[in-house]
């Protein structure tokens, strides 16, 4: 089952629908990238929440500290000028209604799925890392002259990665 | 007559949402309180009494449909209509929050107005004075 073009085509919409409902944002589509995760240094603000299921694995939204700020502005009608907990508390509200959307266009085609609680980082230079080899499924969505990025791991849970052969010879747990 | 309404959300953004939106609504609301899971709505419920519950599925400690069978087997509680506000858009959650007698469900990411849709004829739209 290939549930790449689904999924990129839900994170678009649902990225679309929560901006515009709870933002006030008309954001245009993002470019979509699958991406072997890398523990990449970040700054700024990143959101994770775990999909459990017969498919399992992360969804992600991370930002600057100034779009976190942004979105809760416009999330909460308020203003927020430096990363507080209503900060990081909408953004992990945004990535819940986000990967929430993205989750039931999935069960229709996986079964029924689980989410997790939310947790939100905030920092600089951090590192993050997902267990598994599993690739992420990235989108990038501009935004006031910055990125907002979407990322999402999935595997089927009994086996993390699949033996077709994938770009580079390595597997792909997405394309089974 | 105004409504006390109790809102139940582990996400303070979200409560603070339904706050604002709630007030939008023209409905005839007197109090909104605030919960953060199904535990502390069931602790505030035995001092306050609520006409109305707004509530999450997925909380932590005790979640929506944890609260909502809990309100239902309670003498005291089960008259009080309790909408799910939820990004559980899968039909077996929504399904069982129905079974155990949810008025209704909305789904994140709502509008005013479909707040508002979902709670006519469950609280009186306010007096025009």
């Amino acid at each position: 089952m290939n549930l790449q073009p689904l999924i990129v085509d839900s994170i678009n919409r649902s990225v679309l629908n929560v901006f515009s409902t709870m933002l006030g944002v008309e954001l245009d589509s993002g470019e979509a990238s699958v991406e072997r995760s890398m523990p990449d240094a970040n700054d700024g603000v990143v959101s994770f929440i775990g999909v459990a299921g017969s498919w399992a694995g992360t969804g992600s939204v991370s930002c600057s500290p100034a779009l976190a700020c942004r979105v809760c502005s416009l999330m909460l009608m308020t203003e927020s000028t430096s990363v507080d907990e209503d900060v990081l508390d909408a953004v992990a509200e945004l990535t819940n209604m986000i990967v929430g959307n993205v989750k039931t266009d999935l069960e229709k085609e996986v079964g029924p799925l689980g989410l997790s609680i939310p947790t939100v980082v905030f920092g600089r230079n951090f590192r993050t890392k997902s267990a598994g080899t599993a690739e992420w499924i990235v989108t990038r969505f501009p935004w006031e002259g910055e990125i907002l990025l979407v990322k999402l791991c999935l595997a089927p849970h009994e086996k993390s990665a699949h033996l077709l052969p994938h770009m580079g010879n390595h597997v792909c747990a997405l394309d089974v | 007559m105004e409504s006390d309404v109790l809102v139940v959300d582990d996400s303070a953004a979200i409560r603070k949402i339904l706050q604002r939106v709630l007030r939008q609504t023209g409905m005839a609301i007197h109090t909104i309180h605030e919960a953060g899971d199904g535990q502390q709505a069931l602790t505030l419920l035995g001092t306050q009494t609520v006409d109305l519950i707004l509530s999450d599925i997925n909380m932590p400690k005790m979640d929506g449909l944890q609260m909502l069978a809990a309100l239902k087997a309670s003498d005291q509680w089960r008259h009080i209509p309790v909408v799910m506000i939820t990004t559980e858009g899968g039909e077996t959650k929504v399904a069982e929050a129905v079974k155990l007698g949810a008025a209704g469900y909305v789904r994140k990411p709502f509008t005013a107005d479909q707040i508002k849709e979902k709670l006519a004829g469950i609280i009186e739209p306010a007096r025009q004075l």
